[in-house]
Protein backbone atom coordinates (compact mmCIF):
# COMPACT_ATOMS: atom_id res chain seq x y z
CA UNK A 1 0.00 0.00 0.00
CA UNK A 2 2.88 2.37 0.75
CA UNK A 3 4.43 1.58 -2.63
CA UNK A 4 1.12 2.36 -4.37
CA UNK A 5 0.92 5.71 -2.54
CA UNK A 6 4.56 6.50 -3.30
CA UNK A 7 3.96 5.67 -6.96
CA UNK A 8 0.99 8.04 -6.96
CA UNK A 9 3.06 10.84 -5.43
CA UNK A 10 5.78 10.36 -8.04
CA UNK A 11 3.16 10.26 -10.80
CA UNK A 12 1.71 13.57 -9.57
CA UNK A 13 5.17 15.17 -9.58
CA UNK A 14 5.82 13.90 -13.09
CA UNK A 15 2.45 15.33 -14.16
CA UNK A 16 3.28 18.75 -12.67
CA UNK A 17 6.63 18.82 -14.46
CA UNK A 18 5.36 17.62 -17.86
CA UNK A 19 2.28 19.88 -17.76
CA UNK A 20 4.51 22.92 -17.29
CA UNK A 21 6.84 21.89 -20.12
CA UNK A 22 4.07 21.10 -22.61
CA UNK A 23 2.05 24.25 -21.89
CA UNK A 24 5.18 26.43 -22.10
CA UNK A 25 6.03 24.87 -25.46
CA UNK A 26 2.44 25.33 -26.67
CA UNK A 27 2.48 29.03 -25.69
CA UNK A 28 5.61 29.45 -27.80
CA UNK A 29 4.15 27.68 -30.83
CA UNK A 30 0.66 29.21 -30.61
CA UNK A 31 0.55 32.28 -28.38
CA UNK A 32 -2.96 33.52 -27.71
CA UNK A 33 -4.57 30.14 -28.40
CA UNK A 34 -5.15 29.60 -24.70
CA UNK A 35 -6.25 25.97 -24.82
CA UNK A 36 -4.28 23.93 -22.25
CA UNK A 37 -2.78 20.86 -23.91
CA UNK A 38 -0.51 19.61 -21.10
CA UNK A 39 -3.30 17.56 -19.50
CA UNK A 40 -4.28 16.15 -22.90
CA UNK A 41 -0.74 14.89 -23.54
CA UNK A 42 -0.48 13.49 -19.98
CA UNK A 43 -3.81 11.66 -20.10
CA UNK A 44 -3.17 10.15 -23.53
CA UNK A 45 0.34 8.92 -22.61
CA UNK A 46 -0.92 7.63 -19.23
CA UNK A 47 -3.82 5.79 -20.87
CA UNK A 48 -1.48 4.14 -23.38
CA UNK A 49 0.87 3.01 -20.60
CA UNK A 50 -1.93 1.77 -18.32
CA UNK A 51 -3.23 -0.18 -21.31
CA UNK A 52 0.20 -1.79 -21.67
CA UNK A 53 0.28 -2.62 -17.93
CA UNK A 54 -3.27 -4.05 -17.93
CA UNK A 55 -2.61 -6.01 -21.13
CA UNK A 56 0.70 -7.40 -19.93
CA UNK A 57 -0.62 -8.52 -16.57
CA UNK A 58 -3.65 -10.25 -18.03
CA UNK A 59 -1.73 -12.13 -20.74
CA UNK A 60 1.61 -12.74 -19.03
CA UNK A 61 2.62 -13.38 -15.46
CA UNK A 62 4.03 -10.67 -13.27
CA UNK A 63 4.41 -9.57 -9.70
CA UNK A 64 1.11 -8.17 -8.36
CA UNK A 65 2.88 -5.54 -6.25
CA UNK A 66 4.49 -4.08 -9.37
CA UNK A 67 1.18 -4.03 -11.23
CA UNK A 68 -0.47 -2.12 -8.38
CA UNK A 69 2.43 0.29 -7.96
CA UNK A 70 2.63 1.09 -11.68
CA UNK A 71 -1.06 0.95 -12.57
CA UNK A 72 -2.95 2.24 -9.52
CA UNK A 73 0.00 4.28 -8.23
CA UNK A 74 2.24 5.90 -10.84
CA UNK A 75 -0.19 5.99 -13.79
CA UNK A 76 -3.28 6.68 -11.67
CA UNK A 77 -1.48 9.58 -10.00
CA UNK A 78 0.07 10.78 -13.25
CA UNK A 79 -3.22 11.10 -15.14
CA UNK A 80 -5.99 13.32 -13.84
CA UNK A 81 -9.69 13.64 -14.50
CA UNK A 82 -10.37 16.64 -12.26
CA UNK A 83 -7.94 18.98 -14.05
CA UNK A 84 -9.37 17.93 -17.42
CA UNK A 85 -12.90 18.82 -16.21
CA UNK A 86 -11.85 22.18 -14.73
CA UNK A 87 -9.91 23.15 -17.87
CA UNK A 88 -12.97 22.50 -20.04
CA UNK A 89 -15.21 24.30 -17.50
CA UNK A 90 -13.00 27.39 -17.67
CA UNK A 91 -13.18 27.40 -21.48
CA UNK A 92 -16.99 27.15 -21.27
CA UNK A 93 -17.19 30.00 -18.75
CA UNK A 94 -14.91 32.09 -20.98
CA UNK A 95 -17.48 31.67 -23.74
CA UNK A 96 -15.33 29.23 -25.71
CA UNK A 97 -17.69 26.26 -25.92
CA UNK A 98 -16.26 25.01 -29.22
CA UNK A 99 -12.73 24.95 -27.78
CA UNK A 100 -14.07 23.23 -24.64
CA UNK A 101 -15.82 20.53 -26.67
CA UNK A 102 -12.74 19.98 -28.87
CA UNK A 103 -10.55 19.78 -25.74
CA UNK A 104 -12.81 17.29 -23.96
CA UNK A 105 -13.81 15.13 -26.93
CA UNK A 106 -10.32 15.17 -28.45
CA UNK A 107 -8.82 14.02 -25.16
CA UNK A 108 -11.50 11.35 -24.67
CA UNK A 109 -11.14 9.83 -28.14
CA UNK A 110 -7.32 9.98 -28.14
CA UNK A 111 -7.06 8.51 -24.62
CA UNK A 112 -9.49 5.63 -25.29
CA UNK A 113 -7.72 4.85 -28.60
CA UNK A 114 -4.35 4.98 -26.80
CA UNK A 115 -5.61 2.65 -24.04
CA UNK A 116 -6.88 0.22 -26.68
CA UNK A 117 -3.51 0.30 -28.47
CA UNK A 118 -1.73 -0.17 -25.14
CA UNK A 119 -3.85 -3.20 -24.21
CA UNK A 120 -3.01 -4.77 -27.55
CA UNK A 121 0.70 -3.99 -27.20
CA UNK A 122 0.71 -5.39 -23.66
CA UNK A 123 -0.94 -8.62 -24.77
CA UNK A 124 1.76 -9.39 -27.35
CA UNK B 1 8.29 28.51 -1.19
CA UNK B 2 11.30 26.83 -2.69
CA UNK B 3 11.10 24.42 -5.59
CA UNK B 4 11.94 21.55 -3.24
CA UNK B 5 9.13 22.48 -0.84
CA UNK B 6 6.64 22.71 -3.72
CA UNK B 7 7.78 19.31 -5.00
CA UNK B 8 7.36 17.84 -1.50
CA UNK B 9 3.80 19.24 -1.29
CA UNK B 10 2.86 17.68 -4.64
CA UNK B 11 4.50 14.36 -3.71
CA UNK B 12 2.74 14.13 -0.33
CA UNK B 13 -0.57 15.35 -1.77
CA UNK B 14 -0.33 12.81 -4.59
CA UNK B 15 0.34 10.05 -2.07
CA UNK B 16 -2.74 11.02 -0.04
CA UNK B 17 -5.02 11.27 -3.10
CA UNK B 18 -3.76 7.99 -4.56
CA UNK B 19 -4.21 6.20 -1.21
CA UNK B 20 -7.80 7.40 -0.99
CA UNK B 21 -8.53 6.24 -4.56
CA UNK B 22 -6.75 2.89 -4.05
CA UNK B 23 -8.68 2.34 -0.82
CA UNK B 24 -12.06 3.06 -2.43
CA UNK B 25 -11.25 0.93 -5.51
CA UNK B 26 -10.18 -1.96 -3.26
CA UNK B 27 -13.33 -1.64 -1.12
CA UNK B 28 -15.68 -1.51 -4.14
CA UNK B 29 -13.96 -2.95 -7.23
CA UNK B 30 -15.87 -2.87 -10.51
CA UNK B 31 -17.02 -6.27 -11.75
CA UNK B 32 -16.06 -7.08 -15.36
CA UNK B 33 -18.75 -5.80 -17.72
CA UNK B 34 -20.42 -3.68 -15.02
CA UNK B 35 -20.52 0.10 -14.82
CA UNK B 36 -17.33 1.22 -12.97
CA UNK B 37 -19.16 3.18 -10.27
CA UNK B 38 -16.17 3.69 -7.98
CA UNK B 39 -13.98 5.39 -10.61
CA UNK B 40 -17.04 7.27 -11.87
CA UNK B 41 -17.84 8.86 -8.49
CA UNK B 42 -14.18 9.51 -7.69
CA UNK B 43 -13.81 11.45 -10.94
CA UNK B 44 -17.08 13.39 -10.60
CA UNK B 45 -16.48 14.32 -6.95
CA UNK B 46 -12.87 15.27 -7.69
CA UNK B 47 -13.93 17.50 -10.60
CA UNK B 48 -16.41 19.42 -8.41
CA UNK B 49 -13.93 19.75 -5.54
CA UNK B 50 -11.11 20.96 -7.81
CA UNK B 51 -13.46 23.53 -9.36
CA UNK B 52 -14.38 24.85 -5.89
CA UNK B 53 -10.76 24.86 -4.70
CA UNK B 54 -9.23 26.61 -7.70
CA UNK B 55 -11.98 29.20 -7.94
CA UNK B 56 -11.70 29.93 -4.20
CA UNK B 57 -7.92 30.32 -4.53
CA UNK B 58 -8.40 32.59 -7.57
CA UNK B 59 -9.61 35.27 -5.12
CA UNK B 60 -5.98 36.35 -4.74
CA UNK B 61 -2.58 36.18 -6.41
CA UNK B 62 -1.06 32.70 -6.87
CA UNK B 63 1.74 33.17 -4.32
CA UNK B 64 2.50 32.13 -0.73
CA UNK B 65 -0.09 29.94 0.99
CA UNK B 66 -2.47 30.07 -2.00
CA UNK B 67 0.20 28.53 -4.23
CA UNK B 68 1.06 25.94 -1.56
CA UNK B 69 -2.60 24.89 -1.22
CA UNK B 70 -3.07 24.83 -5.00
CA UNK B 71 -0.06 22.56 -5.50
CA UNK B 72 -0.55 20.36 -2.43
CA UNK B 73 -4.33 19.93 -2.47
CA UNK B 74 -5.14 20.70 -6.11
CA UNK B 75 -2.26 19.22 -8.12
CA UNK B 76 -1.40 16.67 -5.44
CA UNK B 77 -4.46 15.35 -3.57
CA UNK B 78 -7.24 15.93 -6.13
CA UNK B 79 -5.01 15.33 -9.16
CA UNK B 80 -3.87 12.04 -7.62
CA UNK B 81 -7.36 11.12 -6.39
CA UNK B 82 -8.97 11.32 -9.83
CA UNK B 83 -7.65 9.28 -12.73
CA UNK B 84 -8.02 9.41 -16.47
CA UNK B 85 -6.00 6.31 -17.33
CA UNK B 86 -8.20 3.93 -15.29
CA UNK B 87 -11.25 5.61 -16.82
CA UNK B 88 -10.05 5.09 -20.41
CA UNK B 89 -8.93 1.50 -19.79
CA UNK B 90 -12.33 0.74 -18.18
CA UNK B 91 -14.04 2.27 -21.21
CA UNK B 92 -12.04 0.02 -23.53
CA UNK B 93 -12.94 -2.94 -21.32
CA UNK B 94 -16.65 -2.25 -21.84
CA UNK B 95 -16.30 -1.50 -25.58
CA UNK B 96 -14.04 -4.50 -26.27
CA UNK B 97 -16.45 -6.70 -24.30
CA UNK B 98 -19.14 -5.81 -26.85
CA UNK B 99 -21.00 -3.44 -24.53
CA UNK B 100 -20.96 -0.51 -26.91
CA UNK B 101 -23.85 1.40 -25.38
CA UNK B 102 -22.55 0.95 -21.84
CA UNK B 103 -19.01 1.91 -22.87
CA UNK B 104 -20.11 5.02 -24.75
CA UNK B 105 -22.45 6.04 -21.92
CA UNK B 106 -19.66 5.62 -19.36
CA UNK B 107 -17.15 7.60 -21.44
CA UNK B 108 -19.45 10.45 -22.44
CA UNK B 109 -21.38 10.45 -19.17
CA UNK B 110 -18.21 10.80 -17.10
CA UNK B 111 -16.79 13.59 -19.29
CA UNK B 112 -20.04 15.57 -19.54
CA UNK B 113 -20.96 15.23 -15.86
CA UNK B 114 -17.39 16.00 -14.73
CA UNK B 115 -17.29 19.19 -16.80
CA UNK B 116 -20.85 20.01 -15.73
CA UNK B 117 -20.17 19.84 -11.99
CA UNK B 118 -16.88 21.73 -12.38
CA UNK B 119 -18.62 24.49 -14.38
CA UNK B 120 -21.47 24.69 -11.85
CA UNK B 121 -19.03 24.81 -8.92
CA UNK B 122 -16.99 27.63 -10.45
CA UNK B 123 -20.07 29.61 -11.53
CA UNK B 124 -21.62 29.24 -8.05
CA UNK B 125 -18.49 30.53 -6.31
CA UNK B 126 -18.30 33.47 -8.70
CA UNK B 127 -21.89 34.40 -7.85
CA UNK B 128 -21.21 34.16 -4.13
CA UNK B 129 -18.14 36.37 -4.57
CA UNK B 130 -20.09 38.87 -6.70
CA UNK B 131 -22.82 39.12 -4.07
CA UNK B 132 -20.29 39.56 -1.25
CA UNK B 133 -18.35 42.34 -2.96
CA UNK B 134 -21.46 44.21 -4.09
Amino acid sequence: MFLVALGGGLGALLRFWLDGRVNAAARKVAPGWGVPVGTVVINVIGSLLLGVVAGWWSFHSGDETWRMMLGVGVLGGFTTFSTASVEAARLILAGRSVAASAHALGMLIAAVAAAWLGLWLGSL
Amino acid sequence: MSRAANAALILIGGMVGTSLRAGLEAAAPAAPGAWPWTTFWINIAGSALLGVLLEWLAGGEDVGWRRSVRLGVGTGVLGGFTTYSTFSVETVGLLAGGQWVFGLAYALGSAVLGIGVATAAIALLRRVRAVRTR
